[in-house]
């Protein structure tokens, strides 16, 4: 049906189209928020139209220049990080780097958003709201409420709920909530947001961890502890995407450990509609351009016409 | 930046655990002395950030020590294997401010990437000083490596085992027009108090990136915060918090 697009651009792979909450992605490959930046690190080595899409370093309403160093530590197959959320800031985002992004990158682009209060959430949605170059807004819940004593608001459904509801009502974008796996019942968080109109969920968001310094017998990170993503957590990530699939109707981005397209069917398989990819791209910054390559031969091998017919497959 | 596979053509000790590794293949990235690659390592996840020693048209030169898990493992590689690099990382130093007699100030694995640079400054007809700081006599390297660029070169070791005495601070020339010091943060906080010209420093950061993406490896500046493997490993002391 869509064939025509062919020779208009590079002809995009239809059997790899999907479709996030009514925005159509040419592949569900997305690189995850924080690992990206803002995405011209990455233009600079290949054309990041490729991608379906990607989710830009997390937003908050004031510049942060996040926690102390180190804020880097290796763990077998994976890594944790404490970088605190380091932005410029949401004006300076939609002042510098979007105009900056829009040289580079054609396609819709994800707002991944982050907040301290249900009011600086909903700020910072406003402002991204009028941003044509937005096309959805990640609200990533994992960050502590300064006003619930500290306790991250993706941990309780109901201050999970009322972001949901404060995003809902500033913004025309669709909202995909990024969920923390810090909790023991995330089917519960995921269907409170849904409840509370949320357009998708996203998740995972990394796990907390931590490592010491045998030589200095202290924590290896500043900040002590930190979160921990990368191969290693992909088993706890596909099991969380395929318990909320069974739980919600609406869209879910999976993502924690994905580092190649075997992991991105196998997502998709659990029940996501779009995939991110994280620490693979710090570690190897040519992967999602890889992913996207090996997607159709991968495929083809697993006798998958179209990828819209494995989403949630394995249930 | 570039994604490059690189062949081991030499790994040879130059003391207990100090290694010199030549690598050969796509070096192209590599545009100033100072700079670093970063080395995907068999089993880690992390690649492993090594200061540019040398570079010539088709091959890099790193010196690293044994330290931990990764830098052991390249203990153990043969000439013939090859490493995935990322290739022509940081900023590196800027000799345009040097004047003409710029004072090089490294310590232990700093030592290093002062040799390109050295190659460097005499390339546009300065005439650099050197002076390496080590622990102890059986630590020193590349003292001769120095000499035979032509540099006059002192050595310090803590314990006076060989050359002078002290840190590198404790033997700076009296004239210099300018300095560059890589070395322990201890080191660069002294070589900071003890110098009386403006000068660049290169900094290492844990590093989940290498390139910009993470923000992992940001610190704090006077002109605002930079990212150490990006706007550094290079700083300019009128920027430096310290
Ligand atoms: C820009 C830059 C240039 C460097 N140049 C040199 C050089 O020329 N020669 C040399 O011997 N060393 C150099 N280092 C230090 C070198 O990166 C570390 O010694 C090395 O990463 C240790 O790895 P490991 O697996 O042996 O140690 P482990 O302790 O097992 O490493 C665990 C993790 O910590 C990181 N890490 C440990 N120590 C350091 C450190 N000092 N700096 C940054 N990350 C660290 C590792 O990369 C790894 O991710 C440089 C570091 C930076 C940032
Ligand atoms: C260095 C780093 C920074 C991150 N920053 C953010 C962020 O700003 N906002 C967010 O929602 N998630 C952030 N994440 C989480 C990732 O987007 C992702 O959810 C998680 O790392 C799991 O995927 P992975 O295993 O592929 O890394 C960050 C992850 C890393 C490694
Ligand atoms: S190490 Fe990732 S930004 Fe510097």
């Amino acid at each position: 049906m869509r064939n025509a697009e062919c020779g208009m651009r590079n002809c995009i792979e239809q059997r790899t189209v999907v479709s996030l909450c009514g925005i159509q992605l040419d592949n569900p490959v997305i690189p995850a928020s924080g690992t990206f930046g803002y995405g011209y690190e990455f233009a600079e080595l290949y054309d990041i139209n490729c991608l379906g899409t990607f989710s830009f370093k997390g937003t908050t309403r004031e510049p942060r220049f996040g926690n102390p160093t180190p804020r880097i530590a290796e763990c077998a197959s994976g890594m944790i990080n404490a970088v605190g959320l380091q932005n410029p800031g949401v004006n300076a985002v939609i002042a510098e780097e979007l105009p900056k992004l829009k040289q580079c990158f054609h396609k819709p682009v994800m707002a991944n958003v982050s907040g301290f209060s249900v009011e600086e959430y909903a700020a910072t949605c406003a402002k991204l709201d009028k941003e044509p170059q937005v096309g959805w807004l990640e609200v990533n819940v994992s960050c502590p409420n300064v006003h619930g004593g500290g306790m991250s608001f993706g941990t309780d459904p109901k201050a999970a709920a009322e972001v949901v509801k404060a995003v809902k009502a500033v913004t025309t974008k669709p909202v995909l909530i990024k969920l923390t796996p810090n909790v023991t019942d995330i089917v519960a968080i995921a269907k409170a947001c849904e409840e509370a109109g949320a357009d998708g969920i996203s998740l995972i968001n990394t796990l907390l961890g931590m490592r010491i310094d045998l030589k200095t017998k202290r924590p290896v990170i500043a900040n002590k502890m930190g979160g921990f993503s990368g191969p290693a957590v992909f088993p706890v990530a596909l099991r969380m995407v395929y318990q909320v699939y069974e739980a919600v109707k609406i869209p879910i981005v999976g993502m924690g450990g994905v580092a190649c397209a075997e992991d991105v069917i196998e997502m998709m398989l659990a029940g996501a509609t779009a995939v991110e990819i994280g620490a693979a791209n710090l570690t190897d910054p040519f992967v999602c351009r890889d992913i996207v390559e090996q997607l159709p031969a991968v495929m083809d091998k697993y006798h998958i016409d179209n990828l819209n017919d494995i989403i949630g497959g394995a249930h | 930046m570039k994604e490059s596979f690189l062949t081991i053509t030499e790994n040879t000790p130059l003391t207990k655990d100090v290694y010199r590794m030549k690598l050969s293949g796509d070096v192209s990235a590599v545009t100033a002395p100072g700079q670093f690659v970063n080395i995907k390592l068999e089993g880690l996840f992390l690649r492993r950030p090594i200061s540019v020693c040398d570079c010539d048209g088709d091959s890099v030169t790193i010196i690293y020590k044994a330290v931990g898990k990764g830098t052991e493992q390249m203990t153990r590689m043969n000439p013939g294997e090859t490493l995935n690099v990322l290739t022509g990382l940081g900023n590196g130093y800027d000799t345009a401010p040097s004047g003409d007699r710029p004072l090089l100030l490294g310590g232990g694995v700093g030592v290093p990437p002062l040799y390109l640079l050295a190659k460097k400054l005499l390339a546009e007809g300065k005439r650099p000083s050197v002076v390496l700081g080590f622990n102890t006599k059986n630590e020193v390297f590349c003292e001769q490596e120095f000499k035979n660029l032509g540099c006059e070169v002192t050595v310090t070791t803590v314990d006076g085992s060989y050359g002078v005495k002290g840190f590198v601070t404790d033997a700076l020339p009296e004239d210099y027009t300018y300095f560059y010091t890589c070395g322990p943060e201890p080191m660069l906080k002294a070589v900071y108090r003890a110098t009386n010209t403006s000068g660049q420093f290169s900094f290492e950061e844990r590093m989940g990136c290498g390139f910009g993406a993470c923000m992992g490896c940001s610190c704090k500046t006077i002109t605002g915060f930079k990212r150490i493997c990006k706007e550094g490993p290079v700083l300019r002391k009128e920027e430096i918090l310290f």
